[in-house]
């Protein structure tokens, strides 16, 4: 279970959230541009400082500012993917996987890179890449670094419709194979469909509530657990 | 040397060994203030930056002359390096290197600085959420990416150090063997009866060194371009 419960000014523009996730599966956390969902991300994983609230994954206490805590990034467990990908590009794909894996050449290593399809790519340059193999060795290389909660910030929106709709389901695979909970950013209610057991609308810095409590319930099983919302009192 | 006179030769080996030594010996300092100015803000950056880049528009002798001052035997530093270790900096060899590294410095931090300001942040910010330390970060991560940068400046610097005359003749003298560099062996035959042709050979030669140093970093940097530093 992950409870956000943070305010962050910056110029007009103020951030308010409360919320607490499910640990498991994959949370749509949509919105227009501006809304928030990258400021919500960078805040999770640590990069910014919200001004007030608190932060928590499971037992696990990120952010408090009542009691002065602020773990720092490389302590929080929180994988994050970019839209670019931003693979570092003096490495190779294995390198760029290695860098913060746990457990290098492991059943674990072995089953992300078969469910991204990345095992011919290993030796390659992140310029010599396509947009959708540059997102799978970027989402591979958060995994490997076995996070408690892994954040995806827009990872498909560069790609074309075939790739984009592939790439999606790759990602449902490796997050069905791993178990590590995901939270998935989009504009796209397309593609968080597609994709998301759960979806979070943030409009204005504000998260509203969920336009569907649970959008892919597996076959024959009941729906996920909606996830509990709490808008702050204005 | 074929072509060359002993004097050339001795002139010619000291301009490119000092000039080696001094990129070799300001480089860290250089990558340390380059990633400093390229990626921090905090008070006194731009009297920072002004310091380092001063050389960049002082006139040269000024420079050796300010050199002189602080090293020479009476200097505040020259002072306690001959008391406590009996080491004269003034008109010696170390002089030469010294003096080429302080007029390439600035070249060296501002190639090293565009390249850390040109960094995509989030490079270290993706490491951090990896685990991985602010060292290793920078070792790792921040060095490899600057690469482009430090190869130009250190090519820059070099030809920088070894075109030096003005800020060399004044805080180290113009001793053959000893302190006298290409371009100070070219003006001592240029002014010497019948020197012409020592002094087109050598202006020749510092020609060559030069177009070979800026052939030099273009290919560096062509060879290390396709490592994109911001994504598409």
């Amino acid at each position: 279970m992950m409870t956000v419960d943070l305010i962050h000014r910056r110029g007009e523009f103020c951030l308010d959230v409360a919320l607490s996730l499910p640990g498991e599966g994959i949370t749509g956390l949509i919105g227009r541009s501006g809304s928030g969902k990258s400021t919500l991300f960078s805040c999770i994983a640590g990069h910014l400082r919200p001004n007030a609230g608190r932060i928590a994954l499971g037992s696990k206490l990120l952010f408090d500012s009542a009691r002065g805590i602020d773990l720092s990034p490389t302590l929080r467990g929180v994988g994050l993917v970019f839209q670019e990908g931003l693979l570092f590009p003096h490495m190779t794909v294995a390198r760029n996987l290695a860098f913060g894996a746990r457990r290098r050449g492991t059943e674990f290593w072995h089953e992300v890179v078969d469910a991204l399809d990345l095992a011919h790519l290993m030796q390659a340059r992140p310029g010599r890449l396509s947009g959708g193999e540059r997102q799978r060795a970027a989402i591979a290389r958060a995994l490997m670094a076995e996070p408690d909660v892994l954040l995806l910030d827009e990872p498909v929106s560069a790609l074309d419709p075939d790739l984009k709709a592939r790439t999606l389901d790759l990602i449902a695979s490796v997050q069905a194979r791993t178990g590590i909970p995901m939270i998935f950013i989009s504009h796209a209610p397309e593609e968080v469909r597609r994709l998301c057991d759960r979806v979070v609308t943030l409009a204005d810095g504000r998260a509203d509530l969920p336009a569907a409590a649970c959008l892919r319930p597996a076959a024959g099983q009941a729906a996920r657990p909606p996830l509990s919302l709490v808008r702050r009192p204005v | 040397m074929p072509g060359l006179t002993d004097m050339e030769q001795a002139a010619l080996m000291l301009s490119l060994r000092a000039s080696a030594q001094a990129v070799l010996w300001s480089l860290p300092f250089a990558i340390a203030l380059g990633w400093l100015l390229g990626t921090k803000r905090f008070p006194g950056h731009a009297l920072l930056n002004a310091v380092v880049h001063l050389p960049l528009v002082l006139p040269p002798v000024v420079l050796g002359y300010l050199l002189l001052l602080l090293l020479g035997r009476n200097g505040p530093l020259g002072a306690v390096l001959l008391e406590w270790f009996g080491i004269r900096i003034a008109f010696s060899t170390e002089a030469v290197v010294i003096a080429c590294a302080v007029v390439g410095f600035p070249l060296l931090v501002r190639a090293i600085r565009q390249s850390a300001e040109a960094i995509d942040p989030r490079y270290a910010s993706a490491a951090r959420s990896l685990g991985a330390s602010e060292p290793r970060i920078f070792l790792a991560v921040t060095l490899p990416l600057m690469a482009p940068g430090i190869l130009t400046g250190v090519t820059l610097a070099f030809a920088r150090a070894v075109g030096e005359f003005g800020a060399t003749i004044t805080l180290a003298g113009n001793m053959p063997g000893r302190t006298q560099t290409l371009p100070l062996a070219l003006y001592t035959v240029s002014q010497s009866p019948g020197g012409d042709m020592a002094a087109l050979r050598l202006c020749l030669l510092s020609l060559a060194l030069a177009g070979a140093a800026l052939l030099l970093s273009e290919a560096l940097s062509r060879h290390t371009a396709p490592h994109e530093v911001r994504p598409a």
